[in-house]
């Protein structure tokens, strides 16, 4: 479903600041793949997203959704086919637009916008239902604002606005690293449902390691630009974040560091 | 005294489909649009220009409103894929916009005295259906609604919430697969095209249309915008809308009982700018004044508790 084949990305060549974002990344994913990413600070994590995402542009190497090569497709060309939730719960929606507004936007991603209106009553009774599955009690709030939300309600429906669509590929860069624990449990849960029920082809970047245990049938660590660790469903089934550690220090001959790594 | 409170009523009309058309580049797009200046003189122009060498004052019109459409679209393509910056790309187009308007007229001021207008042919064809000394305002204030209306649908549908959202959030909305390049286009092409219909509207009202008839509009604009959001509210599109039109409404009453008291004509651009800047700032004090008493009398209820 998702392929990424020999990816090179180095920001500010030829510089001081030189940087290998990443080099020679390979990876494949099947479709209901969910994969989980852990790495350390500047692994390289959020770039390969911003990769598959047409954000940024590879230096060399190629990225294939569904068969099909995407480079040369801008960000909101591949959009239709690629659902995406950031860290930041205020950038997945518009803020000064309702609840059922910000959904037509989001049903709107993969059909040609046109001069219907975004919101009638048809689409309002389906919007209603989706809402229902989060368990927020939004689906009674359709027209309010979306910035008088709380984070954590504003992140499930940015999860709800990615999903709903049923995209190819769904993209989570570290979508619960900016709410409250119980909040990120929330939302953890939701992903865990919602991602089954569609059986979408998942890749969730996370600093939380028992996170990235629990959820997915695949993880991979990444460091320095480099995918160096990648867990099978039959392996992660006994991995432990100890277990997880001692490999990164057998691999990489030194201690995991990273100031952000939540290991609990 | 009555006649100049209806002409400024009239007045006030036609510039508030100018200020809706700021009100969606300002508001919407959050794009400081500067064009408007040009624009709404080149609606004049082009009006004014087409109607003396005997055009349908329709199709003067028209023309005036698609010419607008275009001139936004090419400060929408100077910015986006120019790359120059909002403020930037708007006063380029403003400047170019000033030769181009005097290559329209091929002079600096064009009279319609005696020529058949809109404005007439509006005023002529609803006296028929009605007879009263208010058939221009009742006129000017349905057509008013209309464009209102019609704004108002289209900000609804999917293109017109992916242009809300293209001011409100961009990222997210290229993520959902909109070309923010394109709806910034569209939604100053929508602007410019109010502003040029406007303008062009302001010159058959007014009898002539002038190369400087622009300046200072974004100005007025502005100030239609904020006075109407403060006064009427604007918790949503509808409400904003209306706002907005009332705003500009108002702005022309203040204009004119400021002329009534006796200020000078040319001192009215000076008046528009303090107009802007007060309503711009005194927001912001009345803010900090109510965070001081709020404190000030914790203070007196924290001291009162302590003294008891």
């Amino acid at each position: 479903m998702l392929k990424l084949k020999n990816i090179l990305k180095i920001f500010n060549e030829g510089t001081v600041d030189e940087k290998i974002a990443l080099s020679d990344v390979n990876l494949e994913l099947a479709h209901g793949d969910f994969v989980t990413i852990i790495g350390s600070n500047g692994a390289g994590k959020s770039t390969l997203m911003n990769i598959i995402s047409g954000v940024l542009l590879p230096d060399e190497g190629y990225v294939e959704i569904d068969g099909n090569k995407v480079d040369h497709l801008k960000e909101y060309q591949r959009a239709p086919m690629i659902g995406r939730v950031f860290q930041d719960p205020m950038a997945g929606t518009s803020p000064t637009m309702t609840i059922e507004e910000n959904l037509a936007m989001a049903y709107a991603r993969d059909k040609k916008r046109g001069l219907r209106l975004g919101v009638n009553q048809k689409r309002r009774q389906m919007f209603r239902e989706h809402l229902e599955s989060l368990h927020l009690g939004l689906e009674n709030r359709l027209t309010a604002k979306v910035g008088l939300l709380s984070g954590g309600e504003r992140q499930a429906l940015s999860l709800l606005m990615a999903t709903f669509t049923e995209p190819k590929v769904l993209l989570l860069d570290e979508h619960t690293a900016a709410l409250d624990p119980a909040r990120a449990q929330l939302i953890t849960n939701l992903t865990k449902e919602i991602v089954e029920q569609h059986h979408l082809t998942t890749l969730m970047v996370t600093h939380n390691m028992q996170q990235a245990l629990d959820l997915g049938n695949r993880l991979i660590m990444m460091d320095k630009g480099q995918i160096i660790l990648d867990v099978s469903e039959e392996e992660k089934k006994d991995l432990t974040i100890e277990k997880l550690l001692s490999e990164f220090e057998r691999l990489r001959g030194e201690k995991f560091a990273s100031d952000r790594a939540i290991l609990g | 005294m009555f006649q100049s409170f209806i002409g400024s009523l009239e007045a006030g009309i036609i510039f508030a489909i100018m200020a809706l058309g700021v009100y969606i580049t300002f508001r919407i797009l959050n794009f400081p649009d500067l064009t408007v200046d040009g624009s709404f003189a080149t609606g004049g122009a082009v009006a004014a220009t087409m109607i003396v060498a005997g055009y349908s004052p329709f199709v003067g019109t028209l023309s005036a409103f698609l010419l607008g459409l275009v001139v936004g679209s090419i400060t929408g393509i100077l910015h986006t894929k120019g790359k120059i910056n909002p403020l930037l790309s708007g006063i380029l187009s403003m400047i170019a916009l000033y030769s181009i308007n005097l290559r329209i007229m091929g002079r600096a001021n064009v009279p319609l005295l005696g020529q058949d207008t809109l404005i007439d042919r509006m005023e002529s064809f609803f006296s028929h259906l009605f007879s009263s000394n208010y058939v221009l305002l009742i006129t000017m204030a349905l057509f008013v609604l209309i464009i209102k209306l019609i704004v108002d649908w289209f900000l609804d549908t999917e293109i017109g919430l992916a242009m809300r959202a293209t001011g409100d959030n961009p990222r997210m909305i290229r993520s959902f697969s909109t070309n923010t390049d394109n709806t910034i286009i569209l939604g100053l092409a929508l602007s410019n095209g109010l502003v040029a219909l406007s303008g062009s509207l302001w010159a058959q009202y007014q009898g002539f249309a002038d190369v400087s008839m622009g300046i200072g509009m974004i100005i007025v604009g502005l100030a239609s915008v904020i006075i109407g959001e403060a006064v009427f509210g604007d918790r949503t599109v509808r409400r904003a809308t209306i706002a907005v039109i009332g705003g500009a409404i108002i702005y022309r009453l203040v204009i004119a009982i400021a002329l009534r008291v006796g200020l000078d004509p040319s001192d009215m651009k000076l008046m528009t700018a303090l107009i802007v800047i007060f309503a711009l700032v005194a927001p912001r004090i009345t803010a900090s004044l109510r965070e001081k008493k709020r404190k000030s009398d914790r203070r007196k209820s924290g001291s009162a508790s302590v003294e008891g």
